[in-house]
C-alpha cells in the first residue's frame, strides 16, 4: 500500500498500526492534526487503545499540551452553558444547545478531545430579539463583522451575528434554524425542538435527540460553506454514530427522521464521507435504506472528487493539484443550496472582492 | 553537530532549500527562509546550538520568513511569517526579516507549548536560583537582563519564562536577546564583548537589535533552575538602587495578568503560580545605573544559597 497522505485519519482508524510510523511521519501527523484541530482527540483514541505509549518522546507534548486546552475548555463550554441559561432564564423559553456544546451537555464521546470555537444555540425564531437583548444585558455583544455581513446574517440566515462576551470574549452562535430560509431544505425546527431531550441537572437546557442530533451534524456539515475543520465535524460524526448504534433501533429511527426532516441527501454524504474518512461502521441494509437519498452516478463521482479534497486537513502534505479547486467548488456548492442565484451570485461577488478591506484584525506581532 | 560547525555555504544552501533542524532549549525549529539577513541573523545568534539533518527528525515548529510575492519585490519589499503554512501576523518591511522571525517563534511557544506556564518575563539564574524579571515594556526589563547575563549570570529566557508544570521549575529557552532604542548602544558600551546583530528600524517597537546569548548558557540550556526571585524592575533617571520587598498577594495578581496561558491550564495554572510564589522572595527593584544594579542583584544571589530554602 501507498504511504497514506491524510495520515490523521489514518492514524484514527489504525490506532494500533503507529508503531510502524516514523519519526518523519510523527512530524507530519502533528501537523496535519493541529490544522484538523484533532491533536487532543487523537491523543484520546490513543489512550481509549492503550497506545499513548507509541508516541515518540519528542512528540508528546503536542498532544499533551493539545488535551491539556481541551479540558479547560470542557469545564469553560459547561460555565458558559449555565451563564446561557441564567442570562435566559426570565424568558422561560427552552434552550437547545448544539454541536459540540451540546456533546460536552449531554457527556457523549463526541466531546472527548474536542476543541471548540464557540457555542450553538437554537431558539424559537419569535423569541429572537428578547433573546438577543437578555445575552447583550449579560454581556454579549455582536464584534468585529462589517455593515455587510451583520446585514446578510439577519436577512438571509438562520442565525443571528456570533456574540462575543465583552470580558471572556467567548463566543455564542444564536440560531432559530439549522439551515436559512433561503436553502433548498427547509428542516422545521419546531419538530427539533419538539423531540429535544432535558439536560441532567439543569433547568430548562436542551439538546437534540440522537438522530436529530446526527441530522444536524450532517447538515451542518454539507452546507457550510468554508470547511476548515471538516474532518474534525466528520469524527464528531463516526463517534455519535458509533455510540448511538448501541441502540439497535437507531438506524431505523435515522432513517425515518432523515425523510421526515427532508435531510436524507446530507445523511447520505455524511455517511459516505464517514465511512471514506473514518471507517465508521454502518449496517450493510442500511445502505439500502438510504439508496433513494444517492444522487445520480455522475453527480456522485463530482461529489466524491470534491469532499475526498475538501474533507482531508487543510495542510499543504494533503493537497493535490486539484484541491483548491475542490475546496472553493466545495464553498460555493454550500452556498448554492443556501441562496437562490439572485441572491447567491451579488454575495459571491461582494466575498471575492470585497472581505479583504473589510476586516483587518489580525493579531500584530508580540 | 552545532550550527558553526556548518560550512556557511550549506548553511545558506540548506537554509533556503529544505529548511534547517535546529534546537532551542526545549524545542526544536524547521526554519526556511531565502533571505540572506534571515541566514546572516541566524548564523551570528545561533552558532552554538544544535543542528540536525531535517529530512529524519521530528520539529516542533515547522517556519518560513519569505518575501510574500514576486510583486512586492522592488516596491516596499516585505516579509511574512508562516507557522506550517498559516501566517498568523501581517507582513511586515523586508528590514524587519530577523526580528520577525524572533517574534514569530516567541508566538510559536507561547501559543502551544501549555506543559509550562509561561509568564512574559526574562528570567537570569545565578548559584541555582533563578530570578524571574516581569516588566511593563519600557522598565528596561531587556537592558538589565543582557546586563546581567554579561556579568556572569545564566540566561534561561529574555521574553518567556517557562514553568514546569510537573516539577515547579524553570526550563531554560536561552534564545538572543532583544534590545531596544537606547539598550543597543548602552550595552555595546557596557561590554565590548557582547555581540548584537544589525539594527532593524521603524519596528512596531522602535529600533531592534538582538544580542547572542552567552555560550554557557547555551551550553547548559537544558538545565533547569530553581526559582528563587520575582523583581520587577524598573528604570528610572537618576534613582537609587533600591529593592523593596512587594506583596506577594499582587505579584501572584501581575503574574497571572502576564502569564500567555494562566487561562488555558485551570486550575493547575493556579496551582502551578501559587507554589511559584511560595517558594520566591518577591520585590520591587529601582536603579538608575547599570553597574550598580549587577552589584545588587549579585549581593541577592550571595545571600541566598538554595540549600537555605526548603
Amino acid at each position: 500500500m501507498a504511504a497514506p497522505k491524510n495520515l490523521v485519519s489514518h492514524a484514527l482508524c489504525n490506532p494500533d498500526a503507529l508503531h510502524r510510523y516514523s519519526l518523519s511521519d510523527w512530524d507530519l501527523l502533528v501537523r496535519q492534526a493541529r490544522r484538523a484541530g484533532l491533536l487532543a482527540r487523537l491523543r484520546h483514541v490513543l489512550e481509549q487503545h492503550k497506545r499513548l505509549g507509541v508516541i515518540p518522546a519528542e512528540a508528546r507534548w503536542h498532544f499533551d499540551a493539545a488535551a491539556t486546552l481541551g479540558a479547560k475548555q470542557q469545564i469553560a463550554v459547561r460555565w458558559e452553558v449555565g451563564k446561557i441559561a441564567e442570562a435566559l432564564a426570565g424568558l422561560a423559553i427552552p434552550l437547545v444547545v448544539l454541536k459540540g456544546g451540546a456533546y460536552v451537555m449531554a457527556g457523549l464521546p463526541a466531546a472527548s478531545g474536542r476543541l471548540f470555537n464557540d457555542i450553538d444555540i437554537l431558539v424559537p425564531r419569535d423569541q429572537l430579539g428578547p433573546v438577543e437583548a437578555a445575552l447583550m444585558l449579560a454581556g454579549w455583544h455582536p464584534s468585529g463583522l462589517s455593515d455587510y455581513d451583520q446585514r446578510y446574517y439577519r436577512r438571509w440566515m438562520h442565525e443571528i451575528p456570533p456574540l462575543q462576551h465583552v470580558k471572556r470574549a467567548t463566543v455564542i452562535d444564536v440560531h432559530h434554524a439549522i439551515l436559512p430560509d433561503t436553502a433548498r431544505y427547509h428542516p422545521d425546527s419546531a419538530k427539533l425542538r419538539s423531540r429535544a431531550i432535558p439536560v441532567a441537572g439543569m433547568k430548562n437546557v436542551l439538546v437534540l435527540a440522537p438522530e436529530d442530533m446526527v441530522l444536524h451534524s450532517a447538515t451542518h456539515l454539507f452546507h457550510d460553506g468554508e470547511l476548515p475543520h471538516g474532518l474534525r465535524d466528520l469524527t464528531d460524526l463516526d463517534l455519535l454514530l458509533r455510540h448511538f448504534a448501541f441502540d439497535p433501533g437507531f438506524w431505523n429511527r435515522l432513517a425515518t427522521r432523515a425523510d421526515e426532516l427532508e435531510l436524507s441527501r446530507p445523511l447520505f454524504y455524511a455517511l459516505r464521507y464517514v465511512r471514506h474518512f473514518l471507517a465508521t461502521p454502518i449496517p450493510q441494509d442500511f445502505d439500502g435504506a438510504m439508496e433513494h437519498a444517492s444522487p445520480g452516478a455522475v453527480p456522485l463521482a463530482m461529489m466524491d472528487a470534491l469532499f475526498t479534497r475538501a474533507l482531508a486537513p487543510d495542510h499543504a502534505s494533503c493537497e493535490d493539484a486539484f484541491t483548491p479547486f475542490a475546496r472553493k467548488a466545495a464553498f460555493i456548492r454550500a452556498h448554492w443550496l443556501r441562496m437562490p442565484p439572485h441572491l447567491l451570485f451579488p454575495h459571491l461577488f461582494h466575498k471575492a472582492f470585497a472581505r479583504h478591506h473589510e476586516n483587518g484584525q489580525e493579531p500584530k506581532p508580540a | 553537530m552545532k550550527l558553526c560547525q556548518m560550512s556557511p555555504t550549506d548553511f545558506r544552501r540548506q537554509l533556503a532549500g529544505q529548511g534547517v533542524w535546529l534546537r532551542t532549549g526545549p524545542f526544536s525549529l524547521r526554519v526556511q527562509s531565502r533571505l540572506p539577513r534571515v541566514a546572516e541573523g541566524l548564523a551570528e545568534l545561533y552558532g552554538q546550538f544544535e543542528v540536525r539533518n531535517p529530512r529524519l527528525t521530528f520539529a516542533d515548529f515547522h517556519i518560513e520568513v519569505n518575501p510574500p510575492g514576486v510583486l512586492r519585490r522592488w516596491f516596499r519589499p516585505q516579509v511574512n511569517f508562516s507557522f506550517d503554512g498559516e501566517l498568523p501576523f501581517k507582513p511586515l518591511p523586508l528590514d524587519q526579516a530577523y526580528p520577525m522571525l524572533e517574534w514569530g517563534l516567541n508566538w510559536c511557544v507561547s501559543m502551544h507549548a501549555h506543559q509550562y506556564l509561561i509568564i512574559h518575563a526574562a528570567v537570569v539564574e545565578k548559584n541555582g536560583l533563578a530570578a524571574i524579571l516581569p516588566a511593563p515594556p519600557g522598565s528596561g526589563k531587556s537592558t538589565l537582563t543582557a546586563g546581567l547575563v554579561l556579568s556572569g549570570w545564566r540566561l534561561l529566557s529574555d521574553e518567556l519564562t517557562l514553568i514546569d508544570r510537573k516539577t515547579g521549575w524553570i526550563q531554560p529557552l536561552p534564545r538572543p536577546v532583544s534590545l531596544k532604542n537606547e539598550s543597543i548602544p548602552l550595552i555595546r558600551a557596557f561590554s565590548p564583548q557582547a555581540f548584537i546583530n544589525r539594527e532593524s528600524h521603524d519596528t512596531a517597537k522602535g529600533t531592534v537589535a538582538h544580542m547572542r546569548p552567552p555560550k554557557e548558557s547555551v551550553r547548559r540550556q537544558h538545565e533547569p533552575a530553581r526559582p528563587g526571585w520575582v523583581i520587577f524592575p524598573k528604570w528610572e533617571a537618576a534613582a537609587a538602587t533600591t529593592l523593596t520587598p512587594r506583596s506577594k498577594a499582587q505579584t501572584f495578581m501581575f503574574l497571572a495578568q502576564n502569564a500567555f496561558n494562566y487561562s488555558h491550564l485551570g486550575a493547575d495554572g493556579f496551582r502551578v503560580g501559587t507554589t511559584l510564589i511560595e517558594q520566591t522572595e518577591c520585590y520591587d527593584f529601582h536603579y538608575s545605573r547599570l553597574d550598580q544594579a549587577i552589584a545588587a542583584f549579585d549581593r541577592l544571589a550571595a545571600t541566598m544559597k538554595p540549600s537555605a530554602i526548603t
